[in-house]
Order: C-alpha cells, then structure tokens, then sequence
C-alpha cells in the first residue's frame, strides 16, 4: 500500500492547502469568466453562432486557465524543498503525481461547476438537456489536462524560463484531447443533440494512455 | 500521552559507499569516494564549500542516483544488504539544508502529514510526542511561515526523527540554533547515538553535536581525503578541518 494510502494522504494536503488560501481557484475562476465575458462582448453571437463557436471558446479558455493553474503546482514545492521531502518518505514517488493530477482535476472541477452557468447564460446554451452528457466530456477532459498539465508542470519546474516553457510544452501535446473535447461538446448542442461515442472514445483513450504512461515513468520526473 | 522511543541498540544501519562518483554535466561532485560506515558510528563530514557533503547525503538518503558506483545498507544484525530502497526509506531520517516543511501548514500538520506518509501508528500522539522536546507544543497551531529561522529548524530536526530512524543524515543541522538550541540538538544526537543509530552529519562549524562524533571525514573536491578510521583522532581533525576552513 506504498501508493494508494500516501495519494489519499496527499491528496487531502493538497486540498486543505488550496481551500485554506484559494489562489488557484480564485484566479482560475475569475481568469476563465474574464475570457467568456469579453469573447460574448466581442462576438455577440446568435444562438446558432453560439453553437459553433461556444465549445471552442469554453475548452480554450480552460486550456489557458489550466496552464495558468498548473504551473504553481510543483514550483511551490520548491520553496522549502517540499518534493525532496515527500521523496524522502517511503512511497512509491509516482504517489506524488497522482495526488497532484487528482487535485488539479478537482480544483479545475470546481472551477467549470461554478463557470457553467454562467457559460450557458452567456451564449445561450441549454446545457440542462444534456448536463450528464457535459459533465461526462468535462471530467474526460478535465483529466487530459490535469494529467498531462501536471507532469509537464514537474519538468518545467526544474527550468528556466519555466513560466513560457510549460504552455509551449502544453499545448502541442493537448491538441487531441482539446480536438475531441470541443467536437463532443460541439455535438451535445447540434439540434438534435448528438453525444459521440468517437469523440468520447478517443478522449478517454488519451486519457488511459497518459496515465498509463505517467504511471509507468513518472519517478523519474523527480530526479535529480 | 508520551510515545517510549525505541531503544534497541541494534537498529543502527549501516552504510557502504562503493567506488561513488556523482556528475553533473561536465562537473564532478563526487569522485569514487569508497567509504564503510557501521551501524551505531557517528560520522561527521568535513570540507570546504563544494566539496561534495551535501551530494554524498542526498546519495545516502537516496535523493540522487550516483553516475556511478553503488550505495548499499545493512542492517547491524544481518550481512545481507536490503534490497528494497523503500525499507531502508522507513528507517532514515534527514535534515537538509531547507526545512522540508510547509510554510501553510501548522507545524503539527506538518508532522502529521509525514507520520502518516511514513505510516506510523498513532500519529498524533508521534507528533505531539516529536514537538514537546523540541519545545514547540505551545505553538503547535501556528503555520510555519510565522516561525523564527531557529524555530523552523527545530522543527524540521522534529520531522527527521518522527520515523525513529536507524540512519540519520544531517546536513549543517546546528544551522538557526540558538545556544539552548544547540544544547538540545547536542542532547538529541547524544541520545540516539546511545540508542544505537547510525549519524552521518555534514558540518562548518563547531557545535554541540560535535560531543557524538566518533569519526570524522574530510571531503576535498569530491574526493575522500582524509579519515580519522585510518589517520587518528576525530576530533584533533574535526578541529583542524574547521579551523582551515575558517582561515581559508
């Protein structure tokens, strides 16, 4: 149980450190509504422009955001040395990446839970009528970014130029899952609404390969 | 409420250094230090600035992986060497040159966090039993960014020994302490070295902790260049490096 009981452990650090400051999510949060404000001044689209462009704008946003979040998340470490620490300890090292991913994923939840009313408003969207099918493409690419943002967070943390580095990193790799997030939520509102089961497919394949591969490697990300 | 610390006197580990050789880039850190060190020593390393102490501790706490050569540790009782790094984790203790602790967690959160990452039982009752000798009970609730540097740092000596470690590996760890600081660090290694734990313990200058030395070692651009096993008394070196150093 050298992982399963530490990533349960680290995981409630993580949460009770974001929940006692809310730096990230404050910020996340006001950053994403800042993007989906100004794009519906910019545009003030028609409900059938809305269609096509709000999903772009919506995973966009949140990739940005993301990459804004996601950076803090192992530099913080670095103040006192923390990962050096948690290396230290007896656990499996990839204990540390899981519990970070899952945090991020949680904060980026809880961002979108608090953002998707205001989308739906904003671009006159009726996302009631397909929320599980939203909520299924949100979770699905929620953990593309949180997993691969937080491994890339763990190498750029050890650069320079370590702010640019990690949306350079970033972006490239997530073009496929930011690809099938926007197509599926695109389909949920088509009229009628179609949820895409290839869409879906290869997000949560991109997502099994990721963590399949950040399981296998990501002790190594520690190094030094 | 007080935990008994354990007093087995075979719980030391001991250490071996085989053939060490650590690179960064083109520089070398270390380079073959060969170095045996019995369970129960109490090792002081000595060296000017850059001479490879702090490399050759993150190379025994397994924090780096050596370019070459091989780290082994044994327990005092067996002659085979463990094989499993996460078993010789559970029994090593470190202070670095950082605190290794949260500055937004309390100081007994912050020890609670490692208790149970090293999956001690009881844990609250390991904390509150690590924080009253370092005399931090009183401000067990405070984050740790509003602790004094001497604070901070009983704090994390507090951390190092929360797993009753077999090996511990100081670096610099009178670093921040005030004179009664000093005192109960001095006390605190006197104890555990009677208790039988392995101390391998990088210093500048001399402290109180320096009672427990019973071997010193002088590093000297990455290379073994003197020890008291082989050249004599640990302390007349232990002087004599600190003295260079300070005239240097």
């Amino acid at each position: 149980m050298a992982f399963a009981r530490p990533t349960a452990v680290l995981l409630g650090k993580e949460l009770r450190t974001e929940f006692r400051t809310r730096e990230l999510l404050t910020t996340t949060v006001v950053f994403v509504l800042m993007v989906l404000v100004l794009f519906s001044f910019t545009f003030d689209p028609t409900s059938v422009e809305s269609r096509r462009f709000a999903p772009g704008l919506l995973w966009l946003a949140l990739l940005f955001a993301g990459s804004l979040m996601l950076h803090p998340c192992f530099t913080r470490e670095q103040v006192n040395d923390t990962l050096a620490a948690l290396r230290l300890a007896p656990m499996d090292p990839t204990a540390i990446l899981a519990a970070k991913i899952l945090a991020n994923a949680c904060f980026l939840l809880v961002a979108e839970a608090v953002l998707l009313p205001v989308f739906a408003a904003l671009y006159n969207l009726h996302v009631w009528a397909v929320l599980w099918q939203f909520c299924v493409v949100l979770v699905l690419g929620t953990l593309a970014l949180a997993t691969i943002g937080t491994v890339f967070s763990a190498i750029s943390s050890q650069a320079r130029m370590r702010e640019l580095l990690l949306p350079l990193l970033l972006l490239p790799v997530l073009t496929p899952a930011l690809i099938a997030s926007t197509e599926a939520t695109a389909g949920l509102f088509e009229q009628p609404a179609y949820f895409s089961p290839r869409w879906i497919a290869l997000l949560a394949a991109f997502d099994v390969i990721f963590l399949t591969v950040t399981w296998l490697f990501g002790e190594y990300l520690f190094e030094e | 409420m007080a935990i008994a610390p354990q007093t087995n006197p075979s719980r030391g580990l001991a250490v071996e250094f085989q053939n060490i050789e650590k690179r960064y880039g083109a520089r070398f850190a270390l380079r073959g230090v060969s170095l045996n060190i019995a369970a129960g020593e109490c090792v002081a390393l000595v060296g000017a600035n850059g001479s490879g102490k702090t490399t050759l501790l993150k190379v025994a706490a397994l924090l780096v992986r050596p370019t070459g050569g091989r780290v082994s540790f044994r327990e005092s009782s067996s002659a085979s060497s463990f094989d499993d790094h996460l078993a010789v984790k559970q029994r090593l203790g470190m202070v670095s040159h950082h605190i290794l602790l949260y500055d937004e967690l309390t100081a007994e959160e912050n020890l609670e966090l490692f208790a149970k990452l090293y999956g001690l039982d009881r844990p609250k009752e390991r904390v509150a039993a690590a924080l009253e000798p370092a005399g931090l009970t009183s401000r067990r609730n405070d984050p740790v960014r509003d602790f004094s540097r001497g604070m901070r740092q009983r704090l994390a000596i507090a951390r190092a020994l929360l797993p009753d470690p077999g090996l511990l590996l100081l670096d610099e760890p009178a670093t921040g302490l005030d004179p009664a600081g000093q005192h109960w660090l001095g006390e605190t290694l006197a104890r555990l070295h009677h208790a039988g734990c392995t101390i391998l313990m990088s210093t500048h200058g001399l402290s109180e902790a320096h009672a427990v030395v019973n071997r010193a070692v002088r590093l000297a651009a990455g290379c073994l260049a003197e020890d008291s096993a082989r050249s004599g008394d640990p302390r007349r070196m232990l002087a004599a490096a600190l003295a260079a150093e300070q005239g240097a």
